[in-house]
């Protein structure tokens, strides 16, 4: 039995010893990016590290508000992709971002999604939540993800809040609040409109884009935080962003581009 | 993303874990069996927490303990030059929290359920402690012993909410197995979350049959 034992904390030994093998090799660039930019940023990296094949970018999905928290927190991350500004600003103010590295990257815009088979026409606008075929709708959460108060405006605005409230459902961050439609969870969702050009959700459902004056900008904004200051990878990394191959990647996930002519900044 | 990080890191996390409830596990055990501490039902209590308690509450109570504004975080902060919340580090110590009742509880019962004649026994022919403790409780005990480091392994794995809110989602570093099918099911990658579920799924089951297996040998063997 002893030898048993034994051999059972050789092989955990082994076991713990065999995965922390893995050095890093050259730079890491750790991400916080708001779920809306999940597609498109995957492509970002991906052809980033075509190009610089000794950095690794690793990128965490969430909601706005809660990376922020995760920040203030002392989560390592090197930079912060949010889904708006206020974000970034409340970062700023608590000291934990760098000095003079931050920049509207993106604007973005929320559409009306329903999956393909679904009885409701998104063209008919934002009423078509009220139609009787929607039984959910979901948002992402106005409390903390950025896309969830464009979301909860658009409704106000157009007078449906109060129609729609009990149907809604809501997501913990934009993607999810993607998913819930994209599985059928919910008959209808308001998601950025970067989800729904994704190649899953295109192929699988209509949209509606919701025009802009009807919720305030979705100015997105990156910070670079205090742990990336010295990260000389980042630079790199932002000047790829910048540059023509991330300007295209972004303009083709429906984001509009600060300083691209349609610029409303 | 490569597909097996989450797993290996699933099994690391769970293989350390493990280890550190087995090193201190025993002793603990070893106290609440023969101690005559009166207010063991508290500390017996406390350990079985995890048991009842939503994975938040441990989880927000932790955050606030380790996290970057506390003074415990701050002071691992300033000797390890990192934060403790969203490292490996922390969710070892998360894990050893929400696990620990998984590891105690078995080895305690096993402890307590070994014959007292034999320990007087051991005694009265002028054996020590220590020595009773090693040649006559730890090998009545090892099915106790085995349960609780397997159940700590299958319970660590399937931790999720503790490690969410602790360890974020932080690729190679917190993005455990099942934290990866939270995130590949919000990617839509329906494929890759499925994957992932029936490894654990089949995993745990593995590990259930096991402990059953042993247990069943065990009675047997009496």
């Amino acid at each position: 039995m002893k030898k048993i034992m034994g051999y059972g904390l050789l092989t955990v030994f082994v076991l713990i010893f065999s995965f922390s093998l893995p050095v890093q090799a050259g730079d890491n660039i750790l991400i916080a990016a708001a779920s809306n930019l999940r597609f498109a940023m995957h492509e970002i990296c991906q052809d980033f590290q075509e190009e610089n094949s000794s950095i690794q970018t690793k990128v965490s999905y969430g909601s706005s508000g809660n990376f922020f928290a995760q920040i203030s927190q002392g989560a390592p991350f090197d930079i912060f992709f949010s889904a708006d500004a206020e974000y970034p600003e409340l970062l700023e103010k608590e000291g934990l971002t760098a000095k003079e590295m931050q920049k509207v990257y993106a604007v973005g815009k929320i559409v009306l999604w329903v999956p393909e088979e679904s009885k409701v026409d998104p063209d008919t606008g934002l009423q078509a939540v009220t139609s009787p075929a929607v039984k959910k709708l979901a948002i992402a959460n106005p409390r903390h993800a950025p896309y969830g108060r464009a979301a909860e405006e658009s409704l106000r605005y157009y007078g449906m809040w109060e129609k729609v409230e009990e149907k809604l459902i809501y997501g913990e961050n934009i993607s999810q609040t993607a998913q819930f439609v994209h599985t059928g969870a919910a008959d209808a969702g308001i998601v950025a409109l970067s989800l729904a050009l994704s190649p899953k959700m295109l192929d699988e459902g209509r949209y509606w884009i919701i025009p802009d004056e009807s919720h305030s900008d979705i100015e997105q904004i990156y910070v670079v935080l205090k742990k990336g200051e010295e990260n000389k990878s980042i630079r790199k990394f932002l000047d790829f962003i910048h540059g023509e191959n991330g300007d295209d990647i972004l303009s083709r996930y429906g984001f509009v581009i600060p300083g691209s002519g349609d610029n409303r900044s | 993303m490569n597909f097996a990080a989450p797993l290996l890191l699933s099994l690391k996390l769970s293989s350390v874990t493990t280890l550190l409830l087995l090193a201190l596990g025993v002793p603990f055990a070893y106290w609440l069996v023969f101690t005559r501490f009166r207010w063991k039902f508290l500390v017996e209590s406390v350990v079985a927490l995890p048991l009842v308690l939503p994975p938040t509450v441990l989880g927000f109570y932790l955050l606030m303990i380790i996290g970057g504004n506390s003074f415990i975080g701050q002071w691992y902060e300033s000797i390890f030059n990192k934060p403790l919340a969203f490292s490996f580090q922390g969710l070892v110590l998360g894990s050893f929290l929400y696990s620990l009742p998984f590891a105690v509880q078995p080895i305690q019962t096993a402890f307590s359920s070994v014959d007292k004649k034999l320990l007087e026994a051991s005694w009265s022919l002028g054996r020590s402690n220590v020595y009773t403790f090693f040649r006559v409780i730890l090998p009545l005990s090892r099915h106790g012993i085995i349960t609780g480091c397997v159940l700590s392994f299958a319970h660590t794995l399937g931790e999720f909410g503790v490690i969410l809110m602790i360890g974020g989602n932080i690729p190679g570093v917190t993005r455990v197995a099942s934290v990866a099918i939270y995130d590949e099911v919000q990617s839509l990658n329906y494929g890759s979350a499925n994957m992932y579920a029936a490894i654990l799924l089949s995993f745990s089951f593995i590990i259930l049959a096991a402990v059953y297996f042993i247990n069943r040998r065990f009675v047997r063997t009496l």
